[in-house]
């Protein structure tokens, strides 16, 4: 397509220089992996070419949206041009031959940092490489680097990383969504085909939406989570984002399954997801509950997402009400948990075995409090205080004991709806995005963006999120889909089924 | 969130108003504060230990509304209660397998000292 250009120029110069202002172009808008693996195939592109346009633009915007903590060019280059000569056979065998990745800086990789988006592991680098992450690279993934994140994973919107926050390419003056948010920027500014994210309350979903691309939180139990820095750890699932539903079924594909480092990754078939993506929609029943549409639901997000739901209708889909009853304290419920758990997974910074250590200490109990002090940022301080408040004597009943028995109520209103649909319908979140420092002093207001998703945690379903349309600000909304346990090939069927019903959102292009 | 608009939750509710339900809970005081930091490690400044006494007390008595919910018959959650997903949980053989080693382990500490992790006196000071 280039000769007309090339002819009359020292053609080599241009024609490298031409290919890699293609690229770029390409993976600005977006390149599917199957578009990627069709230029590797015909020798159009190579993974080196490929690689070096994509590290070039993050190293361009990086500092204006500040999505990776770590970028990995050595590392990337080198195992890029150990796959060109490769690369056309590569595209038939492996699933992700030579795709630019990246990886939420909370999942440990051999040799490249990992900092959790914390100062306590500010210089921490992990002598062994997360299952799902190594799944990634056996399948001929390429990382690019190590993306930014809420502290330990903890928020809704970036803000609470001890590297600052990560901007919204849609308008850079919004959150991206968290906590995920750099592996969500990722995604939707271009830069890597996919990316990983992890999710305890919400954390791949709701940056996903906010950030106008698909992301999926996994059953629990179907990606292994060795490896993965522990927040909670009966709510915490890796999972994919991408720019398409057949994108996301393809990495969640590759990284599913048992892991024998991992007693609690599911001994269960892991099942064909792309087969799984007929778009046929003929006999799935939606369901719909009204207590996700009801007070604190923002009216242009209620609008998309009901619009949404009718396209599932016009796909074939029969839709029926069905009621989460409890869907009100949920919320309570998982800042109770999520926090409890926390306050002991957080126990193990100590500043003995690795990480940051507060210099000056005279006692071994000094030292632990004042490392602690300077190392964890306000928003984890707050949440081990919680946690440890209601783990503690005197409150375990009333509180933790309390929100484990209304999880239980939680699970029954989801075993009930899940007789009478396949799938559930709500907002992924119950506003647009908002702009960074609206809520930050007053955590509670944050916890609430979480209502529609930490049910999901809490109850261990799988759900994902896809764009149903842009706010009067210009930012994108998503649709949450509910599946039933191990069910995520009808799931994803559904949100294909969906996403081909609607136009292809036209994702920002920075840098 | 409207939850009055399903029935079941009429079933399990406590026909009382929030505000007139006894209250054997405290809200937050900056001496809890303060005893919570101690459980947690934590070394908090004066700002942090005011600030967190005001925001903690907000969240406790949000969290405060589950005691609306009648739970005496409901059992905590376990993994079990997920079912299928949990069935499915296994274990694999106890087998002597190659660990981390020494060295490894060692790299990432803040103050190695000849094969071990060294720290200020445990006791006393």
């Amino acid at each position: 397509m280039n000769d007309e250009l090339k002819s009359g120029f020292h053609s080599s110069f241009i024609a490298a220089d031409f290919i890699v202002l293609l690229l770029e172009l390409n993976l600005t808008t977006n390149l599917t992996i199957e578009e990627l693996h069709k230029l590797y195939a015909s020798g159009e592109a190579k993974p080196s070419e490929v690689c070096r346009a994509a590290l070039d633009r993050i190293e361009n915007i990086n500092d204006r949206l500040n999505i990776f903590l770590t970028i990995n060019r050595e590392g990337a280059l080198k195992r890029a041009a150990g796959m060109d000569a490769e690369i056309k056979s590569a595209v038939r065998t492996k699933p992700l031959a030579g795709v630019p990745v990246a990886i939420k800086d909370n999942m440990c990789t051999t040799g490249l940092r990992t900092t959790c988006g914390s100062r306590i592991l500010g210089n921490y680098v992990p002598p062994y490489t997360a299952t799902a992450v190594a799944k990634l690279e056996e399948a001929g993934a390429i990382i690019l680097g190590k993306t930014n994140c809420d502290e330990f994973a903890m928020g809704s919107s970036n803000e609470n990383s001890a590297f600052g926050p990560v901007r919204n390419p849609w308008n850079e003056e919004y959150v991206p969504g968290g906590s995920s948010g750099g592996s969500a920027v990722a995604v939707a500014a271009g830069l890597a085909s996919v990316s990983l994210g992890s999710d305890t309350g919400g954390s791949i979903r709701q940056p996903a939406s906010f950030c106008g691309i698909v992301g999926l939180k996994p059953t629990y139990g179907r990606v292994s989570r060795y490896g993965l820095v522990a927040f909670a750890s009966s709510l915490d699932q890796i999972g994919p984002f991408g720019t398409t539903v057949r994108d996301v079924a393809r990495t969640l594909q590759v990284i599913s399954g048992r892991d024998r480092y991992d007693s609690t990754s599911a001994n269960v078939e892991v099942p064909g997801y792309l087969k799984a993506l007929t778009g046929d929609l003929k006999g799935l029943r939606v369901g719909v509950p009204p207590e996700c549409f009801a007070e604190g639901l923002d009216v242009e997000v209620r609008e998309k997402v009901e619009a949404g739901i009718q396209k599932l209708k016009e796909c074939g889909a029969e839709v029926v009400e069905v009621h989460l009853p409890h869907t009100k304290y949920a919320i309570a419920v998982y800042y109770i948990i999520a926090t409890a758990e926390a306050s002991s997974n957080l126990a193990r910074y100590d500043g003995v075995r690795y990480g940051f250590r507060a210099e000056e200490a005279r006692t071994l109990s000094e030292m632990y409090r004042r490392t602690r002090d300077a190392g964890f940022g306000a928003e984890v301080k707050r949440r081990i205080m919680l946690g440890t408040f209601a783990l503690s004597s005197g409150y375990y009943d009333a509180y933790y004991e309390k929100a484990q028995r209304v999880r239980t109520m939680l699970v029954q209103d989801f075993a009930e709806a899940f007789k009478q649909c396949d799938v559930i319908a709500t907002p992924t979140a119950p506003t647009p995005p908002f702009k960074l420092g609206e809520k930050t002093e007053d955590p509670l207001a944050m916890y609430l963006s979480d209502i529609y998703t930490v049910t999901i945690n809490l109850t261990g379903l799988p759900g994902v999120s896809v764009p149903c349309g842009l706010a009067s600000t210009g930012l994108p909304i998503g649709l949450q889909l509910i599946g039933s346990h191990f069910d995520e090939g009808r799931l994803l069927n559904a949100a294909y089924a969906y996403e081909q019903s609607v136009s292809k959102l036209s994702l920002p292009i920075t840098g | 969130m409207n939850a009055e608009r399903g029935m079941a939750v009429h079933y399990h509710r406590v026909h009382r108003s929030s505000f007139s339900v006894q209250r054997d809970i405290m809200p937050i005081t900056q001496t809890e504060v303060e005893r919570i930091a101690e459980l947690g490690n934590l070394e908090l400044t004066a700002d942090e230990k005011q600030s967190f006494s005001v925001q903690l007390a907000a969240i406790v008595e949000y969290i405060d509304q589950l005691n609306e919910l009648d739970t005496s018959a409901v059992k905590p959650w376990q993994h079990r209660s997920a079912g299928e997903a949990v069935s499915s949980f296994a274990t694999r053989e106890d087998s002597v397998e190659p660990s981390l080693g020494q060295e490894k382990a060692l790299e990432n500490a803040p103050d190695p000292a000849d094969g071990h992790f060294r720290v200020p006196r445990v006791i006393g000071g």
